[in-house]
């Protein structure tokens, strides 16, 4: 870069990287490739430190998982073509989580743009229905607007990725390195103002309510909302459910926290959801992992939806009541016009499904996940940021692990991307040096993905992945199981490696647990390693199953809350 | 597919960044959710950077509804709204092919007269006539050139602009 004049003359290239240093970038998460080869030498001598990854799949997870760690975006910097289409199922997990990212691809010249040059795919448009926006950048000068409107984009309003595809002559052109030119967002609004009629309806609708649920998403933690929540709640007297992806939004161990509701859900938050007479949802969206059939979701009861995207209004049923914008703007203007109702009845009732209906597994007939879920909960204090994969742990792991803090869960919701859980955890820690980060994986998600052992190893990053190893897809078995009369298809993972070894033969710490016994001992010593990052295999039984559990499409009336009698299917 | 609500026929109007693949994320956006896009006209606005877009498609009302609230959330996207029943300046130009004898074209000539088309272009065996209108003019027009063989229909879809001193 050479300045002169008062004006800044440099290649695309350094003008990415210079906008992303403007952004308060310390991170990007990739790997180069031919098209991407400016973009890379940019980073030389930056102040941004690169996270070099095994798979580009793995640089979205980390960025994802970076993001969802602190709540700032997560760079992704890739080569063009297949580098690119590697980021798809990355972005598509942050987009369904609405987790904010920014994703730069390299790409071929603009003249060779769908010529079938060689690494060119038009990742533009095979993204288009995954990312919140997306840009083809043919002009070197517009680096610095979009990058700011990229990040822009993707961390306001309901936050989501957002994708910059930068052809190499645009990355090697020179260029005076201006970034005062506006941003050109004229279709793009944020809701600012909460409609105090709304607000003024939601708390009469709560005040007469008796047997009110509050219903906490994933929108409590990305606004930060937490405190106006919890003091909402307890100026208001309701019990509070989470989703799975509003775990940290009102502490898990509250007194008035029912945990998870949903499809593995608490039997608890379940019964209060099936009989409360309102139910108000706060930066959740009615997902189909909560309401099952929405046409039986709480039938008889007051809908309030509070949602920052007023494409989620009305969007899987008609509600009474919708407040659109900002959760903790919402929420604080609540609390200002609420009045509690009397819900002491209420509160008893539901007391009395805590204590008839607790969460529980049996330590005994072999190591279970639960098990070594609920030893890691109490020999962490419950203050570990826990990552985790998709299937039976991911359940377990929510669960048992109770969680308090805002950032402190990361999983995969919307998406179920297995392969998730071992690289956000990478992201996390790097986003939170100095804490204690696990990852809760299954083997099958983590042999998706694993290959970022190495990055984990060169980035000295001393997360715990804990494996919950029972050799199969435990969740598909689960369901071909209760509900395919046990026709167990394509499920059994024969053929797994040695977790030990493979960890081992990157240079990484490797504990295994083989029985009951095993279990805080070896968490003990995993907990202890801090020189890096440690895997610890748990040889788990193979056949357990999740519960309670309502089957997809029941209503939560028909939730099992513990397994059917033996004979039908087994 | 949508639950028995009935379908029918809705008129789109959007106003968008006159950007690269505009068309691409709003189309996506119908697709998604299994609709039809029976027609679709794009042009650039008075103010070039922008777009007009108008759209006619045919679903139930209810996924309109989240199909606007989708569109909107698009970032080109500065607005989109449902103007189905709305009085509006509406137009839309046909060119109708007919097979036609020379000494069948008086007969024909005087149809396309009575709905104001003219003659777009005319062979021995074949005549094109223009019409612009509404909609409903031009279905008519269409279906009583038919009897006389209709070989070829081209249309515009519909042109929409508000009224009075409104922008679209």
């Amino acid at each position: 870069m050479a300045e002169a004049g008062g004006t800044l003359r440099c290649t695309g290239a350094q003008a990415v990287v210079r906008s992303l240093e403007r952004q308060g970038v310390k991170h990007v998460f990739g790997l180069p490739g031919g098209a991407a080869i400016p973009l890379f030498d940019a980073l030389v001598g930056s102040s941004i430190r690169l996270v070099q990854t095994r798979h580009e799949q793995g640089a979205t997870h980390m960025a994802d998982g970076f993001a969802r760690a602190c709540g700032e975006p997560g760079v992704v910097l890739v080569t063009s073509g297949p580098g690119a289409t590697n980021t798809i199922t990355g972005i598509f997990t942050a987009q369904m989580d609405s987790v904010p990212m920014v994703v730069i691809t390299g790409q071929q010249a603009v003249g060779s743009l769908g010529m079938d040059s060689f690494q060119e795919a038009d990742v533009s448009g095979i993204a288009l229905p995954v990312v919140k926006h997306s840009y083809l950048v043919k002009n070197a000068a517009d680096i610095p607007r979009v990058i700011r409107e990229a990040f822009h984009l993707s961390r306001t309003g309901r936050p989501g990725p957002v994708l910059i595809d930068v052809p190499k002559d645009c990355s090697a052109a020179s260029i005076e390195y201006r970034d005062d030119e506006a941003m050109r967002l004229p279709g793009y609004r944020v809701p600012d103002e909460i409609d105090g009629a709304a607000v003024e309806q939601a708390a009469r609708l709560l005040a007469a309510a008796r047997r009110p649920v509050l219903l906490v998403g994933h929108g409590v933690v990305i606004s930060g909302a937490e405190a106006e929540v919890r003091a909402f709640a307890e100026r208001m007297r309701i019990p509070v459910v989470n989703t799975l992806l509003g775990k940290g939004g009102f502490p898990e161990t509250h007194p008035l926290s029912l945990g998870m509701l949903g499809m593995h859900g608490t039997a608890y938050a379940n019964k209060a959801v099936a009989d409360c007479d309102l139910i108000m949802s706060i930066g959740a969206r009615w997902d189909d992992r909560i309401t099952l059939d929405p046409a039986r979701f709480c039938t008889g009861a007051v809908k309030i939806h509070v949602d920052i995207d007023p494409a989620e209004i009305g969007k899987v049923f008609a509600v009474d009541c919708a407040i659109v914008g900002d959760a903790r703007a919402a929420v604080a203007a609540l609390d200002r016009a609420g009045r509690p109702g009397d819900t002491a009845d209420w509160i008893a009732r539901v007391e009395a499904w805590r204590a008839a209906y607790p969460l529980r597994y049996d330590r005994r007939g072999g190591l279970k996940t639960q098990h070594v879920i609920d030893e890691l909960y109490r020999l962490t204090g419950g203050r570990a940021v826990v990552v985790t994969d998709v299937g039976q742990h991911q359940m377990w792991a929510a669960q048992f692990y109770r969680t308090d803090e805002r950032f402190h869960w990361i999983s995969s919701g919307g998406a179920g991307t297995m392969g998730f859980g071992f690289p956000a955890s990478i992201g996390a820690q790097l986003a939170r040096p100095g804490e204690l980060v696990c990852a809760i994986v299954g083997d099958g998600g983590f042999q998706m993905t694993f290959a970022e052992l190495a990055t984990a190893v060169t980035q000295k990053v001393p997360v715990k992945v804990i494996v919950s190893n029972n050799r199969y897809l435990g969740m598909v078995r689960q369901w071909q199981n209760l509900f395919w009369d046990n026709r167990l298809s394509g499920v059994d993972l024969a053929g797994n490696p040695d977790f030990v070894k493979l960890a081992e033969s990157y240079g990484c710490r490797a504990f295994r647990i083989r029985r009951a016994a095993d279990v805080r001992p070896v968490l003990e010593k995993a907990l202890a390693y801090s020189d890096g990052p440690c895997v610890v295999d748990a040889e788990v039984v193979k056949e357990e199953d999740v519960f309670p559990m309502v089957p997809a499409g029941a209503s939560l009336a028909d939730m099992l809350i513990a397994p059917p009698r033996k004979g039908r299917g087994r | 597919m949508n639950g028995g609500r009935p379908v029918r026929k809705h008129l789109v109007s959007l106003y968008v960044a006159n950007n690269p693949g505009v068309i691409n994320r709003v189309a996506q956006v119908f697709a998604r959710r299994g609709f039809n896009i029976d027609s679709m006209v794009g042009s650039e606005s008075h103010d070039p950077a922008f777009s007009h877009m108008n759209i006619v498609a045919s679903g139930d009302e209810r996924t309109l509804v989240q199909i606007l609230k989708q569109l909107n959330r698009l970032v080109d996207v500065v607005h989109a709204r449902d103007i189905t029943g709305e009085d509006v300046i509406e137009r839309e130009l046909a060119l109708i092919k007919v097979r036609c004898p020379p000494e069948r074209r008086a007969e024909v000539l005087d149809i396309a007269h009575a709905f104001r088309g003219t003659v777009a272009d005319l062979s021995e065996t074949a005549l094109v006539v223009q019409v612009t209108g509404r909609t409903e003019k031009v279905d008519a027009l269409h279906r009583l050139l038919d009897r006389y063989g209709v070989v070829d229909v081209v249309r515009t879809g519909k042109v929409l602009m508000a009224r009075g001193e409104e922008v679209t």
